[in-house]
């Protein structure tokens, strides 16, 4: 709450700082705008950005320490014994944190003065019973400790903000000071703000970036306490899949490799020539209004949820599978196979496909058709001799990505082909692969310390190494022979 | 100027190849080409000259149907190949294509390897029989615009990386490949150098012997020396189509006149 307050000041100041800054300008240029280095309204954008940017990052910085020095002076007021050992530190700090919300909420709530809050004393009154009937539940009984912290807590935590709000608003004022005073006609202020803009630019890359670094280290850290529980070779090398909670698991991922790679595999064969063969049709052959329909039509498949798609296969495509073609052909009778896996995803890769490819054969230049045209070569031999090579590494992009998505699609893959691991070839079989034993893995009441559990990780790094191989492999085809046509 | 010499050439036969009569152009409401009737001769080769935007493109365009291919483009009128009219519902675009062959303003390689852009024509229209016909078709193509010496040991790169100069060699080459009867060269030279330029000439003077040529050019030199025939285009009209010499020496339009000497265009 407060923190929102202070940026309504602080964006009241940065709206002042323009006002300000614009008009100290062309008041040092004499009123003549033709004075100035840059345009008017950067002064003002720089004033802005003066009286902000400090003001913000200092806030940030406040938000992120204040509740560590805060646990540190609560931790103090502690007895010894109950703060010794840091798992018991933590457990009490959660009890305090949450009693002091509790107050808070109650105080937010009218059903406590904030000075009955802090005068709150266990010996008068049942704290737990009292919180309980303001709508706050605790887990255990109070004790006179945890109140005390807790209370300790709330005051230093007012006192925090009361503090944030004086400096950030002084940091934002003297930065808008800073900005007046060197606002001249000969300031270079538009090349400042351009400089400010191009570092919003990266900041907004960087965290992109970061984001996955995070994502990667938390997967390897915990797939190195894997492969301390598990033997890699084991891993990588074993032909079963059979976790077990109780000890003896075999943790084998080729299994799931087939699994993930059968079913990719079968969704592309679904997925390529249709999707490709589409593209083509309204790229090169359909009319404005046929295509001004069809493609919206086709690219409705892709706002499809995936859980939708895994309904159709475990209703329709499964039990049609198994009627018409497994038990014709005596090849099983389960209801969840690969194929019916395999199909779904790729229906659901096909607007995927045929919508990437569309853009690129649409972006082979018209001079290329006109000279195949201008020789006597038909539509269709211009099509396979002059349009798909042109647009060949494009495609070959789109396909990979395509690939990666079915690679990672985890919903359809239980709903359609099941959850058991398997080494087949038959296609009409259950199998399953490395995305949902990832999810099942993790599901339900597990320890985060067990071999079982930690696999996911392992599962996922893997999973992460193959698709990000794939789309770098893919990035690479699509570099390496863009430029063919310019 | 010394370029502006004018050779005197026979036209060979005054038999016409292609016959246009009242042709009218529209690009939706754009009234690009107005009442072109002309005579283009076998055997020959005819220049259509004109300020920029005038619809000498266009209008080549007409000749093989290459039109077609825009969609608010409208062509009236008739316009007859040997006495057939190109725009029957008989006439396949694609086989005309074939016949009346064209090069573009543009380079645009294809894609391929030199041999195969070369070697494309040929192929689609089955007129080699094995290998070895077709590398003598690609060979005595590329020689033909002048191109050979400079790819003979790469014939496998790609078309696209050779310079400007040398990509409009090469769609030249896989023009004359097809042996179409016409060939339509729209602005062949503009990305030349003086010596390509007098390749490419010697090559159309050369091609007269056995196609009509029809070339559009922005250069009054070049006009002069390769055309038999001189068409100037003004606003969509056709001016004046004559004997090259006669429109160079003795126009009878003062628009033409004009723009030869260099006031209007
Ligand atoms: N695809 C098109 N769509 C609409 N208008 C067009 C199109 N192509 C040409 N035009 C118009 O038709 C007229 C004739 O164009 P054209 O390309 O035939 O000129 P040009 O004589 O070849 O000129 P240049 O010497 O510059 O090549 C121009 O006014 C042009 O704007
Ligand atoms: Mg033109």
């Amino acid at each position: 709450m407060t923190v929102l307050l202070l940026l309504l000041i602080l964006a009241a100041i940065a709206a002042a700082g323009f006002v300000l800054g614009r008009r100290r300008a062309l008041a040092r240029a004499g009123g003549n705008p033709k004075l100035l280095h840059s345009l008017p309204a950067y002064y003002g954008w720089h004033a802005a950005l003066m009286s902000l940017l400090p003001a913000v990052l200092l806030m940030i910085l406040w938000v992120i320490a204040q509740p560590i020095i805060v646990q540190r002076a609560v931790t103090d007021t502690l007895p010894a014994a109950m703060t010794a050992d840091p798992t018991a530190l933590e457990l009490t700090m959660a009890d305090v944190r949450r009693l002091a919300a509790g107050l808070d909420a109650a105080v937010a709530g009218g059903q406590m003065t904030e000075n009955e809050a802090s005068m709150l004393r266990t010996e008068f009154t049942d704290v737990r019973d009292k919180l309980a009937r303001v709508g706050v539940a605790l887990g255990s009984a109070v004790t006179h400790d945890v109140l005390s912290a807790a209370q300790e807590y709330r005051e230093i935590t007012a006192q925090f903000a009361l503090w944030r709000m004086i400096v950030v608003i002084a940091v934002a004022v003297l930065g808008l000071i800073y900005a007046l005073a060197v606002t001249k006609p000969d300031l270079w202020a538009r090349n400042r703000v351009e400089r400010v803009m191009l570092g919003l630019l990266m900041l907004a890359s960087t965290i992109a970036i970061l984001t996955t670094v995070g994502i990667i280290w938390s997967l390897f850290s915990e797939s190195v306490n894997f492969f301390r529980q598990y033997p890699f070779t084991e891993f990588f090398f074993g032909l079963t899949w059979s976790p077990n909670f109780r000890g003896g698991s075999q943790l084998g991922f080729l299994p799931l490799l087939w699994g993930t790679l059968y079913i990719t595999l079968i969704s592309m064969v679904v997925a390529v020539p249709l999707g490709l063969f589409a593209a083509i049709y309204l790229a090169e052959y359909a009319s404005k209004r046929v295509r001004a329909w069809v493609k919206p039509l086709i690219e409705v498949i892709a706002g499809i949820p995936t859980v939708v798609f895994g309904l159709f296969a475990l209703i329709t495509v499964g039990p049609f599978l198994r009627d018409y073609f497994a038990q014709p052909l005596g090849l099983g009778n389960s209801g969840s196979s690969v194929m019916t896996a395999g199909i779904v995803i790729g229906i659901l890769n096909i607007p995927f496909i045929s919508s990437l490819s569309d853009d690129i054969i649409n972006s082979v230049p018209q001079s290329l058709r006109d000279g195949s045209f201008g020789i006597g070569a038909t539509k269709s031999e211009t099509v396979k001799q002059v349009i798909l090579p042109a647009a060949l590494p494009g495609i070959m992009g789109a396909v990979l990505m395509a690939a990666s998505r079915a690679i990672g699609e985890t919903m359809i893959v239980t709903m359609g082909a099941g959850a058991a691991a398997k080494l087949s070839l038959n296609p009409f079989e259950a199998m399953t692969t490395m995305t949902v034993k990832i999810v099942g893995q993790l599901t339900g009441d597990t320890d985060f310390a067990a071999p079982e559990t930690l696999v996911a990780f392992a599962l996922g790094i893997t999973l992460f190494v193959i698709t990000l191989g794939l789309n770098v492999f893919a990035l690479w085809i699509v570099r390496t022979y863009r430029e063919q046509y310019e | 100027m010394n370029d502006m010499r004018i050779t005197e050439r026979t036209v060979q036969t005054n038999q016409a190849k292609i016959t246009a009569r009242d042709v009218q152009v529209y690009y939706g409401d754009t009234h690009a080409i107005k009442d072109v009737s002309v005579d283009i001769l076998d055997k020959a080769v005819t220049a259509f000259i004109g300020p920029s935007g005038c619809g000498k493109s266009t209008f080549l365009r007409c000749l093989n149907r290459m039109n077609d291919t825009i969609p608010i483009c409208r062509v009236e009128g008739k316009i007859l190949l040997d006495g057939e009219d190109i725009r029957d519902v008989r006439v396949d675009p694609v086989q005309l294509r074939a016949k009346v062959g064209m090069v573009f303003q543009k380079p645009n390689p294809f894609p391929k390897s030199i041999y195969d852009n070369v070697a494309y024509g040929p192929r689609i229209h089955g007129l080699v029989r094995n290998k070895a016909e077709l590398d003598e078709v690609v060979e005595s193509s590329l020689k033909k615009a002048a191109l050979w010496n400079e790819v003979k040991d790469r014939l496998a790169a790609p078309g696209t990386g050779l310079s400007g100069g040398q990509q409009q060699r090469l769609c030249i080459a896989r023009a004359v490949a097809t042996s179409p009867e016409v060939l339509l060269m729209d602005e062949p030279c503009s990305a030349l150098d003086p010596i390509a330029t007098a390749q490419v000439e010697e090559l159309i003077d050369e091609l007269r012997a056995n196609f009509s040529v029809v070339i559009v050019t922005h250069s009054m030199q070049q006009a002069a020396r390769v055309s038999q025939k001189t068409a100037f285009f003004h606003l969509g009209n056709l001016v004046e189509y004559g004997d090259t010499t006669t429109i160079f020496t003795n126009p009878v339009d003062p628009r033409t006149e004009s723009y030869i000497s260099g006031r209007i265009g």
